[in-house]
C-alpha cells in the first residue's frame, strides 16, 4: 500500500509538471513580455494558489466538476471524463495549485534577459518562434529547472486540494500525503513513519539539486 | 539611398519631447548622429530598424517603403535589410563565437560570407571560444561580423565602442571602416567622441531635443572658429601645468601625447578632460619619413 501511494504520487507529480512546463512556459513568457493593461489580473490569478487555502480551491473544483454541475455533467456525457474523485481530477487540481511555482521562476528568468538579445535575433532575420526556442529558452535554463523542480516538489507535498477533490481511493487518488494521514488515523505509526521519511528525504534531495545546479550555473555566468 | 521623416513623442528625462527629424543618406555614406544623451539618437536608430514605431512619417530605402504612416506600411525588423551592433554587444551567451556568427545565416549551407567575415575580423583563433571568455573588443568584433553575415545594406551602430578603452577603440574603428568599405555599406554611428567622429564620418547630424540642428562634415561641425588651419587634430587634455606666465597643455591625440605652450589667460577656460582642437596656422609642419 505504501508503494502504491508513493508510485501514484510520483506519477501525479510527473504528469502535472510536464503539463505545467508545456503550458506554463509560454504563459510566463507572455506575462514577461505583455504590455496589456490586464496583466495584473492575470498575474493575480496565477499567484492566487499561493495564498488561497487549498480547501477553498478544492471546494470550488468539487462544485465546478461535480455530477450536479453543468460542466461536470457535460464533460462526463461528452468525453466520459470524470474529474471528481479521479486521477485526472487530481492532475487538474495539482496543475492549478502548482501553477505559480512553475510560472514565477520562468517569468523572472525571461524578465532578467536583456531585451537586446531578442532584438539582435530579430535584426538577424529570425522569427519570434525561432528566437524563443534558440535564444530565449536556452538562456534561462536555471529558471526552467527551478520551475520544474519546484512544481514537482510542490505537487508531491499537496494535501488539502487532493483530499477535497480526489478523496482517498486506493490506487486512484490515495497519494502519499493522504496515505500518511490515513495511516495515522488508523494508528499505523510505523507505516506513516516510513512514508513520511521517504517524502522528507525525497524533498530534501530535490531541493538540494536545484541549489547545487543553480549555484554552479551562476558561477559560470559570473566568471 | 535612404530617406526618412520621423515623428514621435518620446518621454525623456525632462518630460515629454517631440522627436521630429527629416534626413536622407546617400549610398555608402558614413553618418554619425551626435548629441547629448536623451536627444533622441537611439530612438532614431530603433525606428530605422523597426524596433520602435514612429507616430508619423516614412522610411524609404531606394524605392521600397519600410514604414509609411499614411499607407499603414510597417515592415518588421526581420524584413528590413539591416545590421545592428549594440552597445552591450548582444551576443548570445548560449553559443560560442562561431555559432553566434552562423546563427545569422540565411541558409545553413552557404557559409561563404560568414567565413569571409571571420577572416576579416581576425576571429579564426577564437572560433570555439565561449562568449564569456572574450574581452570587450573581441566581443564587439564578433558582433560586427554577425551583423554583416546577411549582407545588409544599412549598418546601425549604437555607441558600439563606448565601453572600450582608448587603444582598443582605435583598433575597432579601423575594423568598422574596413567593413564599411569592403561591403559598400551605408552606416549610421552614434558617437560622443569628436576624435572618433572626425576619423570616421563623412557627415554629422547634430541632434538637440529631438531636432536636427546642424548637418555637415565633421570638421565643419567641430571647428567652430573657422580657422583655416594648415593642419589640425582633435584630442583630449590629459593635464594642464601652470608655469609663471604660460600654461603647458598635455594633449592626447590618437596614441601620442603632445605638449603645447600657451599664454595662461588664453587657455584659462580649458581644463583637464576637455576635448580640444589643436591646429597650427603659421608654420609649415615638418614631415619626415619614419620607415
Amino acid at each position: 500500500m505504501i508503494w502504491e501511494s508513493l508510485w501514484l504520487t510520483l506519477k501525479l507529480a510527473s504528469i502535472t509538471t510536464l503539463l505545467l512546463f508545456i503550458i506554463g512556459t509560454p504563459l510566463a513568457y507572455w506575462l514577461s513580455a505583455t504590455k496589456s493593461k490586464t496583466k495584473p489580473i492575470w498575474e493575480t490569478l496565477v499567484s492566487m494558489p499561493l495564498i488561497l487555502p487549498p480547501t477553498v480551491l478544492g471546494f470550488y473544483l468539487l462544485i465546478a466538476f461535480g455530477q450536479s454541475s453543468f460542466l461536470g455533467k457535460f464533460l462526463e456525457d461528452v468525453f466520459g471524463l470524470q474529474l471528481v474523485f479521479s486521477f485526472s481530477g487530481l492532475v487538474l487540481a495539482s496543475f492549478i495549485y502548482s501553477l505559480p511555482f512553475m510560472v514565477h521562476p520562468i517569468q523572472s528568468g525571461f524578465s532578467s534577459l536583456p531585451f537586446y538579445l531578442k532584438e539582435a535575433a530579430y535584426s538577424l532575420g529570425k522569427s519570434k518562434i525561432t528566437t524563443f526556442f534558440k535564444i530565449l529558452i536556452p538562456n534561462i535554463k536555471p529558471a526552467l529547472l527551478t520551475g520544474i523542480v519546484l512544481s514537482f516538489a510542490h505537487t508531491i507535498g499537496e494535501f488539502g486540494v487532493v483530499l477535497m477533490i480526489g478523496g482517498n481511493l486506493p490506487g486512484e487518488t490515495r497519494v502519499a500525503s493522504i496515505a500518511i494521514y490515513d495511516e495515522v488515523e488508523a494508528l499505523n505509526y510505523s507505516n506513516a513513519n516510513t512514508l513520511s521519511l521517504i517524502l522528507f528525504v525525497l524533498s530534501f534531495c530535490i531541493l538540494l539539486c536545484v541549489y547545487l545546479i543553480n549555484n554552479k550555473s551562476l558561477n559560470r555566468v559570473v566568471k | 539611398m535612404i530617406e526618412c521623416k520621423l515623428k514621435k513623442e518620446l518621454s525623456a528625462a525632462e518630460g515629454k519631447m517631440i522627436l521630429d527629424v527629416d534626413f536622407s543618406l546617400n549610398d555608402e555614406d558614413f553618418v554619425v548622429l551626435y548629441g547629448k544623451s536623451g536627444a533622441g539618437k537611439t530612438s532614431i536608430l530603433r525606428m530605422l530598424s523597426g524596433l520602435l514605431d514612429p507616430q508619423d512619417g516614412y522610411i524609404k530605402q531606394d524605392s521600397n517603403f519600410w514604414f509609411d504612416a499614411a499607407r499603414n506600411i510597417n515592415l518588421s525588423t526581420q524584413k528590413r535589410e539591416i545590421g545592428i551592433v549594440f552597445q552591450d554587444y548582444a551576443l548570445f551567451p548560449n553559443m560560442n563565437v562561431e555559432e553566434n556568427i552562423y546563427f545569422a545565416l540565411r541558409q545553413k549551407k552557404d557559409r561563404t560570407t560568414a567565413e569571409e567575415l571571420i577572416e576579416l575580423m581576425e576571429l579564426e583563433n577564437l572560433r570555439k571560444q565561449e562568449i564569456q571568455q572574450l574581452s570587450g573588443g573581441q566581443q564587439q568584433r564578433v558582433a560586427l561580423a554577425r551583423a554583416l553575415v546577411r549582407k545588409p545594406k544599412l549598418l546601425l551602430l549604437d555607441e558600439p565602442l563606448s565601453a572600450l578603452d582608448h587603444s582598443m577603440r582605435t583598433k575597432l574603428q579601423e575594423y568598422v571602416l574596413k567593413l564599411h568599405k569592403t561591403y559598400k555599406l551605408t552606416s549610421i554611428l552614434i558617437s560622443h567622441d569628436p576624435a572618433e567622429i572626425i576619423k570616421m564620418a563623412d557627415k554629422v547630424l547634430v541632434l538637440e531635443n529631438g531636432k536636427i540642428t546642424k548637418t555637415g562634415t565633421p570638421i565643419s561641425i567641430f571647428s567652430e572658429s573657422k580657422l583655416s588651419g594648415k593642419f589640425q587634430f582633435t584630442g583630449e587634455v590629459l593635464a594642464k601645468i601652470d608655469e609663471e606666465v604660460v600654461s603647458i597643455l598635455h594633449v592626447l591625440i590618437g596614441n601620442n601625447v603632445i605638449k603645447s605652450v600657451s599664454a595662461k589667460d588664453e587657455i584659462a577656460h580649458i581644463k583637464k578632460g576637455d576635448k580640444v582642437l589643436v591646429a597650427s596656422k603659421a608654420f609649415n609642419p615638418i614631415v619626415t619619413k619614419i620607415e
